[in-house]
C-alpha cells in the first residue's frame, strides 16, 4: 500500500439528512477517512450508510452539514465535478455499448484523444483480468465479468477515491469470497482510497482498514475489525458484529477501568466499564468464556448446565443454562484437550474481567 | 384424448371469433384484391397506375409526406410528454396518464370539427395572433396541409406517448446515474446513454404513428377542405364517386401491401412483437 498520509481524504462535517423533512436518514454525522484506506460503512438496511455514500457521490445533497474531499468543499458540487468512481450493486453497466466502451466512457465524456482512451481501456481490461472481451456486450459476461467491467470502469479514470454500493451482493457465495480477495487486491496494488457499503459483516472483516458501523441514522463506532470486534462500545456494535451473551444489571460500583455489576438475577460480575450510566448490558463473546477446569483461574465464575451441543466441525457451540437464563451460549474449538460435555452434565463456567464490557444503555 | 377433447373445447370457444373474422374480414379483403385485378378487365394495368397516373403519384406523394411530418414531429413532442412522465412521481405520472388518454374518448369527427373552429380565420387562435401583433392578417391554418398536419398530430401524439414512456419505464435510472458519477454531464448521460436506449421505443412508436397515418381518411377530409388528397380520400372517392373499383382497391391494396411490407422490413431489424407489448 502507498504511504497513508495523516491528512484525511474525505470529511464529513456535522452531515445531515432528511429526505421528508420529518425523519432523519442520517444525522449527527462525523466521519474522516484516509487517504488510501479501505473503509466499509457498515450497517443493517435503512441504518444510513447508504445514504451516507450517496451524499459523497453527490446523488443526495445534505440538509445540513458539509463533506470534504481533500481540501475542496464539495457539498454542492454536481455529480460529474467530484471525480469520483462509483461501483453499483446491480453493476449498471450500459447494455448499449460494448465492454470496451462502457469502461472508455469516462474517458470519453473527458474528452480525451481515441488513441489513448484505446490504451487505458486496454490496461483497465487486464488489470481485472478480462483481457479478450472488449467487444463483448455486457449482457454476455458471467455476473462475476460484469462486476468486473464495473469496478475497472470506476478506476479507468484515476479517481481519487472509488465508492463500492454493495458490489458483490449479486454474486454467489465462492464468487463473492473470490471477488472479495480481488478487490483487496487492487486496494493494496493502486494504493487508491476505497469506500465500501456492505450489511455483510464477515466481508466488512475481512476487508477493512477501518468499519464504520451505522444504526438508524447514527453512526455509532469506527474502529479497525478487531478493535471493533474485541472492544465495542455499544450493545448494538456487540450484538452486531458476531455474537453476544447480553446480560443486564446495575453498576454498584467502580474502580480503575473495571465496574462491579449486579445481574438481574442477583450475581454479581466484574466487567470493563464503558460508558458512564449505571443501566448496562454486560457483553461476554461466546469464545471468550472458559468452560470446566479452565474457568478456574476466572474472576468472573459461575456454576452451569449444559442444554444442548451443536458440534459445527472446527468449533463446538454450546447452549447453557446459567445465570438465571438458558441461552447463554459458549464456542470453544474442537481440540485435543476440549472438555467433554453431555446435555444436563453441570459445569463451571468463567472469563476474564478485560474480556467482557458494561455497555451503557 | 384427453388433451384432444380439451383443444377441441378451446376450438369451440374462439369459432363464433374464427367465422366472423373469415366472413367479414378475409372474404371482402379478398375481394378487394380480385378487384383489383379483375375490374375493368383481368390484368394488371390497375397496378400500372401507379407508374403512369400524375394524379396518384401526387396522392400517394402527399400521403407519404404527411405521414412522415406527422411521425417525425408526434415522436418529438411524445418523446418531451413521455420523458416528463417518467420524472415525475407515481401521483402526477398517473394524472399525465389520464391527461394523454382523455383525447381517446372524443371523437376524431368532433375533435376535427374543434380544429376547424379554432383555427379558422376568425377563430381564437388567429385571433390571438393578430392581437399580439404576431402576424398583420389571418393566416390560414386549416383548409390545407398545414391543418391537416395540426389534426393528424394531435391524434397521433398519445400513440407516440404511450408507446415510448412504455418503453422509457423498462430503462434502469441508475444507468443515467451511473453516467453522471462517471464525469458525464446531464446532457452527455442523455446523448450517449439514455437517448441510444429509447431507440427501440422510438423505432415502435415512429412504425405505429407511421402506419395509422397512411391510412388517415376523416382528418385530412375535413380539415384539408378538399384541396389535401390523401390516399384514403383518393380511395373513397374512386369507390363512391367515380366508381372506378379498379383503381380504387388497387390504391387499397397498396395501402396494405405498404404497411406489411415496412412491418415485415422492421421485424427483421427489431423484435416487433416486444415493440408493441404483446
Amino acid at each position: 500500500m502507498n504511504g497513508t498520509s495523516s491528512e484525511p481524504l474525505v470529511r464529513f462535517i456535522d452531515v445531515r439528512k432528511s429526505y421528508d423533512g420529518k425523519v432523519d436518514a442520517v444525522r449527527g454525522l462525523n466521519l474522516e477517512v484516509a487517504n488510501g484506506e479501505f473503509l466499509t460503512l457498515l450497517g443493517p438496511s435503512g441504518s444510513g450508510k447508504t445514504t451516507t455514500l450517496t451524499m459523497l457521490a453527490g446523488f443526495e445533497q445534505p440538509s445540513a452539514g458539509r463533506i470534504f474531499v481533500g481540501a475542496e468543499d464539495i457539498t454542492n458540487v454536481a455529480v460529474e465535478k467530484r471525480g469520483i468512481g462509483m461501483v453499483f450493486q446491480n453493476y449498471a453497466l450500459f447494455p448499449n455499448m460494448t465492454v470496451g466502451e462502457n469502461i472508455g466512457f469516462p474517458l470519453k465524456v473527458r474528452r480525451l484523444p481515441t488513441a489513448e482512451i484505446a490504451d487505458k481501456v486496454t490496461r483497465a481490461l487486464a488489470m481485472v483480468r478480462l483481457e479478450g472481451l472488449a467487444d463483448r456486450r455486457p449482457q454476455q459476461l458471467s455476473g462475476g465479468q460484469q462486476q468486473r467491467v464495473a469496478v475497472a470502469r470506476a478506476l479507468v479514470f484515476e479517481p481519487r477515491l472509488v465508492l463500492l454500493d454493495e458490489p458483490l451482493g449479486a454474486l454467489d457465495r465462492q464468487l463473492r469470497e473470490q471477488m472479495q480477495y480481488e478487490l483487496k487486491h487492487l486496494h493494496a496494488r493502486l494504493g487508491i482510497t476505497m469506500i465500501y457499503v456492505t450489511h455483510d459483516q464477515v466481508e466488512a472483516m475481512t476487508m477493512s482498514d477501518r468499519v464504520a458501523v451505522f444504526n438508524a441514522g447514527r453512526l455509532c463506532q469506527v474502529a479497525e475489525p478487531r478493535l471493533l470486534y474485541e472492544q465495542p462500545d455499544s450493545l448494538f456494535v456487540a450484538q452486531f458484529l458476531g455474537e453476544s451473551n447480553t446480560l443486564p444489571g446495575t453498576v454498584r460500583q467502580r474502580h480503575g477501568g473495571q465496574c462491579s455489576v449486579a445481574l438481574a438475577n442477583g450475581a454479581g460480575v466484574i466487567a470493563t466499564t464503558v460508558g458512564v450510566g449505571d443501566k448496562v448490558n454486560v457483553a461476554i463473546r461466546p469464545e471468550k468464556v472458559a468452560v470446566g477446569p479452565a474457568a478456574a483461574t476466572c474472576v468472573n465464575r459461575y456454576p452451569a448446565k449444559v442444554i444442548e451441543i451443536s458440534f459445527l466441525g472446527d468449533q463446538l457451540r454450546v447452549r447453557l443454562a446459567a445465570l438465571g437464563r438458558e441461552d447463554f451460549i459458549v464456542k470453544f474449538a474442537n481440540a485435543p484437550d476440549q472438555v467433554m460435555l453431555a446435555p444436563g452434565n453441570p459445569v463451571e463456567i468463567g472469563w476474564r474481567a478485560e474480556d467482557c464490557r458494561a455497555l451503557g444503555e | 384424448m384427453r388433451s384432444g377433447s380439451r383443444h377441441a373445447a378451446y376450438w369451440l370457444v374462439v369459432l363464433p371469433a374464427v367465422l366472423m373474422l373469415v366472413l367479414l374480414y378475409f372474404v371482402p379483403l379478398g375481394n378487394v384484391l380480385l378487384t383489383s385485378v379483375t375490374d375493368p378487365k383481368p390484368g394488371l394495368q390497375n397496378y400500372g397506375l401507379l407508374f403512369t397516373s400524375a394524379s396518384v403519384q401526387r396522392s400517394l406523394l402527399t400521403t407519404l409526406r404527411i405521414a412522415a411530418i406527422t411521425t417525425a414531429v408526434a415522436l418529438l413532442l411524445g418523446y418531451g410528454v413521455a420523458y416528463a412522465m417518467r420524472a415525475a412521481s407515481t401521483r402526477t405520472q398517473r394524472l399525465m396518464l389520464v391527461l394523454v388518454l382523455l383525447p381517446f374518448w372524443i371523437s376524431i369527427l368532433v375533435r376535427s370539427f374543434a380544429w376547424i373552429a379554432l383555427l379558422g380565420t376568425q377563430g381564437p387562435v388567429n385571433s390571438a395572433l393578430v392581437a399580439w401583433g404576431l402576424v398583420d392578417e389571418p393566416v390560414s391554418l386549416v383548409r390545407n396541409e398545414t391543418g391537416v398536419l395540426i389534426g393528424m398530430i394531435h391524434v397521433m401524439v398519445p400513440y407516440a406517448v404511450l408507446t415510448l414512456y412504455a418503453n422509457m419505464r423498462g430503462i434502469d435510472v441508475g444507468l443515467v446515474a451511473a453516467a453522471r458519477s462517471l464525469g458525464a454531464s446531464r446532457f452527455q448521460a442523455f446523448r450517449l446513454v439514455f437517448l441510444p436506449l429509447t431507440a427501440p421505443g422510438l423505432i415502435g412508436a415512429g412504425m405505429l404513428v407511421f402506419i395509422l397515418s397512411l391510412g388517415f381518411y376523416i382528418t385530412p377530409a375535413l380539415l384539408g377542405g378538399g384541396k389535401v388528397l390523401m390516399i384514403a380520400e383518393y380511395v373513397a372517392v374512386q369507390i363512391n364517386d367515380t366508381l372506378r373499383w379498379g383503381l380504387g382497391t388497387m390504391l387499397a391494396a397498396t395501402l396494405m401491401i405498404a404497411v406489411l411490407g415496412t412491418l415485415w422490413a422492421l421485424s427483421r431489424v427489431v423484435d416487433v412483437k416486444r415493440l408493441f407489448g404483446t
